[in-house]
């Protein structure tokens, strides 16, 4: 649970957000919509001059506290991985968890074995490819046994070849562990693969929160592309149930249909969709 | 035997005195190098610019106002009279203290620009793995900046022994205690002992194009992150 009410010079953002114990939260928007600072707010790198934020109970800020980054029980991703350049990838790893008092060993090896990194650990970061210092990133923000995971957009500075790499892990992720995340991104394709509830931002103001179901309609799809994606996605996730899907997708039943015949003879995508229906 | 033994005295004076001065601006140069390279302060400007005073002045002018400082009627006198201490004008540790000033500029502007070049995001990382920000500034800062470190001492080192005009205004010309070998090759010169003049200005010629190339032999790995 987390309430957070921000206000700038020029915005105000008000936000209540009922997160579950673990599950991915995606804070969806273009750029400029203030979602990587609502990010930056909540792990303490920023400081919104009239904030109140509070998680699980315990006061991060009001008018009278403000309780340091370090002293924050999180963990973060950002961007760019970041990966310490005088250290090795074990020393990365290792340097947030002789810090943390919740962490243990155990976490760092099951996070090494969940990115699969093992075989990484003692190479320098210059060493490592664009797909891999980020899986590292991921490794070393979930190594301090966070309450609370943060990611800023952490596959938008990889190319697609290494963001289909990161993907299946970050499933994984979400899948393995019992830590709620909170995962800013662009991209309607992480969106759909990755989260349970989406908050979409606008201009600093929050549009819509809920669930998936209940908020995917707000995500507009430039691209054909990318709206074949995903609703091959949520057919899978749905097991190939045509109206529970035209539902999450927010759009109704033959409107589906008539897409799904508009992919059809497209090949690629569409393969996936016809093993689907079956 | 090429060199007097005052000519060693003197050479060995000088090593003394930059070793020290360096030690010292390294541990006073480095916070205020930090705390440049990261505020936001209106005082950055001002500040910024008194600690690169010593560039553009006449070392006369910087040592006449010290040498007023130290004198009986300077802060740094009264302060030196009410301890109990000597007075430090034409003493070693009056030349200590003209140096520290006189060199600063060299020790703060380097790390400046390497504490800046490191940027926000890996101090933003480390606070985001628990580590406080003076953990972080030991654990991340130091060694991401490890070749700023080296610049800078070699430069506060070198061109603390190059010094002549201070150490004449502070120090004046006492052997053993303030004649370094600067103004050791001064007075050979003075009394046309061009021989001995030309040994010493050999000897730091070579020095301190020893040290020039080491510095810039080491630059390009120092880049490599």
């Amino acid at each position: 649970m987390a309430q957070f009410h921000m206000e700038w010079p020029g915005f105000t953002l008000d936000l209540d957000l009922n997160m579950p114990a673990r599950g991915v939260t995606a804070i969806f928007g273009h750029s400029g919509s203030g979602k990587t600072t609502l990010l930056r707010c909540i792990a303490g790198l920023e400081r919104a001059p009239q904030g109140f934020l509070r998680f699980k109970g315990e006061a991060w800020q009001d008018e009278r506290t403000f309780l340091p980054v370090h002293k924050r029980p999180l963990g973060y991703v950002f961007q760019e991985a970041s990966l310490f350049p005088h250290l090795s990838v074990l020393g990365n790893l290792r340097y947030g968890l002789s810090r943390s008092k919740a962490a243990s060993s155990g976490r760092l090896d099951q996070a090494v074995e969940l990115l699969g990194i093992g075989h990484l650990l003692e190479r320098k970061p210059d060493r490592l490819s664009g797909g891999e210092r980020q899986r590292v990133g991921i490794a070393r923000a979930l190594a301090v046994s966070p309450r609370l995971l943060l990611m800023d957009e952490p596959l938008a500075a990889l190319d697609m070849k290494r963001k289909h790499e990161i993907l299946p892990y970050l499933e994984r992720l979400h899948r393995t562990m019992d830590l709620p995340i909170l995962y800013v991104t662009h991209s309607p394709d992480e969106v759909v693969r990755l989260a349970d509830h989406l908050v979409v931002m606008e201009d600093g103001r929050v549009l819509a929160h809920g669930t998936l179901a209940e908020t995917l309609p707000y995500i507009d799809l430039p691209l054909t592309m990318a709206e074949e994606r995903q609703i091959s996605e949520v057919l899978k996730r749905v097991a190939g149930n045509k109206s529970q899907a035209a539902k999450w997708l927010g759009i109704d039943y033959t409107t589906l249909l008539r897409r799904l015949k508009g992919m059809e003879g497209k090949g690629g995508g569409l393969e996936v969709i016809r093993q689907q229906l079956g | 035997m090429l060199l007097t033994d005052s000519d060693l005295q003197s050479i060995w004076l000088t090593i003394r005195l930059a070793t020290i001065v360096t030690l010292i601006l390294l541990m006073t140069g480095t916070p205020i190098a930090w705390w440049l390279a990261r505020s936001r302060s209106r005082w950055k400007g001002p500040i910024g610019a008194v600690v690169a005073l010593p560039l553009v002045l006449p070392p006369s002018v910087l040592g006449f106002y010290l040498l007023l400082a130290m004198g009986p009627r300077g802060p740094v006198g009264h302060l030196t009279r009410v301890l109990g201490i000597e007075p430090l004008p034409f003493t070693f540790w009056g030349l200590v203290l003209a140096s520290v000033f006189y060199s600063l500029p060299f020790m703060v502007q380097p790390l400046q620009n390497a504490f800046e070049s490191i940027g926000d995001r890996f101090l933003e990382v480390a606070a985001t793995l628990r580590a406080s920000p003076l953990d972080a500034f030991f654990t991340v800062a130091l060694p991401l900046a490890r070749s700023g470190f080296l610049t800078a001492s070699v430069l506060t080192f070198s061109h603390t022994v190059g010094e002549f005009g201070v150490v004449l205004m502070i120090g004046g010309n006492i052997p053993g205690v303030s004649r370094v070998a600067s103004v050791q090759i001064y007075d050979h010169v003075e009394a046309m002992e061009y021989g001995e003049a030309h040994r010493m200005a050999a000897v730091m010629l070579i020095f301190s194009f020893m040290v020039l190339l080491a510095l810039y032999a080491n630059r390009p790995n120092a880049r490599k992150v």
